[in-house]
């Protein structure tokens, strides 16, 4: 791990003091829960983990580079799986959907989109390819499964910001992922009180100091594999 | 208090003041002259700033000034809900009362752990006043004025804690911690605009996103609030010319995908029209 942590003189917290507190995980297989069936482990190429890889590379496929590249391209992963998923889910919508719940999630749809637009023109020649998605499991029709599946989606994109946050070196890059992460919490919450109304920030996502999930990327990419077809290479993508 | 005399002073020793606050000195002109049937519109939430040098708030600069400002708002938005919970008749019993207390507890919670973090470092709790000098009497009584002040609490606190990352920038615990409280305010922020949204009324369009600089219904007067929230570009890039499902990324769309930071020095403005001063 490259990265090291800033600390202050007068910063009274010290990490060897309250990691156990602070970064206490909660059972991840539980917030996955029923919508991933099961837990693939990435396809992953190549492992070159004794090269130093050349900094910021990436574009090349589905290789995500390394530094906050990576992490870029991380975040560009996870927003064009939730823009494919709400691209099908309009273009389906579940038996009898209201007009409002129709609404919401054309807005959403639209925000993901919006998100993986901007991460590939940010990143440029850098990004990686479009991914191929595997939403056979869902049962578009269905709404229970349709926003169970959403829900998964939102909470793990939170926990992913959320988790990735101090791996990002760049000020504005992290101001961005800030940006984003609040929109997706606004979608996890409605989605989740759409299933059930008072359900927006219960104890499956908030914890007892009242701290919201966050996961590491190689978490966040096992929970999400099993829905991304194409094989991506994370070598060099900074986790913990 | 004569507003107009702390103006002149302040212009006079600032000369680009007069220039920065005119917009706001005519909102504060004409919503004075509303008089008070405007209620809850009529909340002077850019006055404070003027205020600022007299109760000596200060931006945070280094880690323990931002868990500190957080922990500050954090007692805030404790108290208010606290207080609201108990009040009888107030929120309605069932679904509303309940989720009211899950943010309670929620918020008081951020309270004890950043308390906890900061040991012997942590400030004091203001002393708050939660009517902002009379203008919000109803805000422990009228159920609606409680929900206004309660989102404009819950969508600052977003910006507050997106405008402090980058202080924490590559400090595993801090910063993890602080972006986990983010997005539990974030989540707050989209149920209570859920619960304005069942109000009808002003709040019948609500969405659990913003839109645009000041979709609150609430009134002019929380654009400080919002002041920002119409931003288009992200890292020099327009959202609204990328490409959507047909033509570009909607205007609204491209406001509401990106929620925006809010300057500590803005925070503490609106912050500290709630907080007593000696």
């Amino acid at each position: 791990m490259k990265h090291t942590h800033t600390t202050s003189k007068d910063l009274a917290v010290q990490d060897n003091e309250r990691p156990d507190k602070i970064l206490q995980r909660r059972n991840f297989l539980k917030l996955v829960g029923a919508g991933a069936t099961g837990i693939a482990l990435l396809s992953v190429t190549g492992c070159k983990k004794d090269d130093s890889p050349p900094d910021d590379m990436g574009g090349k496929g589905f290789y995500f580079g390394s530094g906050d590249i990576a992490i870029l391209n991380y975040a560009y992963a996870l927003e064009q799986l939730e823009a494919a998923f709400y691209i099908e889910m309009i273009k389906n919508p579940y038996a009898n959907i209201s007009e409002w719940e129709k609404t919401l999630f054309t807005d959403i749809r639209d925000h993901e989109i919006a998100h993986r637009e901007f991460f590939k023109k940010a990143l440029g020649d850098k990004a990686i390819d479009p991914l191929e998605f595997d939403f056979s499991k869902v049962n578009f029709s269905n709404r229970e499964n349709v926003l169970a599946t959403a829900k998964v989606f939102e909470d793990l994109g939170v926990s992913a910001y959320n988790g990735a946050g101090w791996l990002i070196a760049n000020g504005d890059y992290l101001l961005l992922a800030g940006k984003i992460v609040s929109v997706e919490a606004r979608h996890a919450a409605l989605v989740r009180d759409l299933i059930d109304n008072g359900s927006f920030a219960d104890s499956e996502v908030i914890d007892s100091n009242g701290l919201d999930v966050s996961n590491s990327p190689t978490k966040v990419l096992q929970a999400a594999a099993p829905f991304i077809k194409s094989k991506v290479d994370v070598s060099d993508l900074p986790t913990y | 208090m004569n507003l107009f005399q702390i103006f002149d002073t302040i212009t006079t020793v600032e000369p680009e003041f007069n220039e920065r606050i005119s917009p706001r000195r005519e909102a504060i002109r004409n919503m004075m002259s509303f008089g008070k049937k405007v209620g809850i519109a009529a909340i002077p939430f850019v006055l404070s700033d003027l205020l600022k040098k007299a109760y000596g708030q200060t931006a945070p600069k280094d880690v323990t000034g931002v868990l500190n400002y957080a922990l500050t708002l954090e007692y805030l938005e404790a108290e208010f809900y606290t207080l609201a919970a108990e009040k009888s008749g107030l929120i309605p019993s069932g679904r509303p009362l309940q989720a009211i207390k899950t943010i309670r507890d929620h918020e008081v919670a951020h309270v004890n752990f950043l308390k906890e973090v900061l040991g012997n470092a942590a400030v004091p709790k203001p002393t708050f006043d939660f009517t902002a000098g009379g203008t919000f009497d109803s805000v422990f009584s009228d159920y609606d004025t409680f929900l206004a002040l309660a989102q404009a609490f819950e969508d600052t606190g977003v910006r507050a804690y997106k405008g402090q990352a980058g202080i924490l920038k590559g400090n595993q615990v801090v910063l993890t911690a602080a972006l986990q409280i983010h997005s539990a305010e974030a989540r707050h922020a989209s149920h209570i605009r859920q619960m304005r949204r069942a109000r009808g009324g002003a709040a019948e369009n609500q969405k659990p996103w913003i839109t645009g600089a000041n979709d609150s219904g609430i009134g002019s007067v929380v654009d400080p609030i919002y002041a920002g929230e119409d931003n288009k570009v992200q890292a020099g890039v327009d959202i609204s010319m990328l490409p959507g499902i047909s033509g570009r990324i909607s205007d609204n769309a491209a406001t509401q995908s990106f929620d925006e930071p809010l300057t500590a020095d803005s925070v503490l403005d609106i912050a500290g029209l709630f907080i007593v001063h000696d």
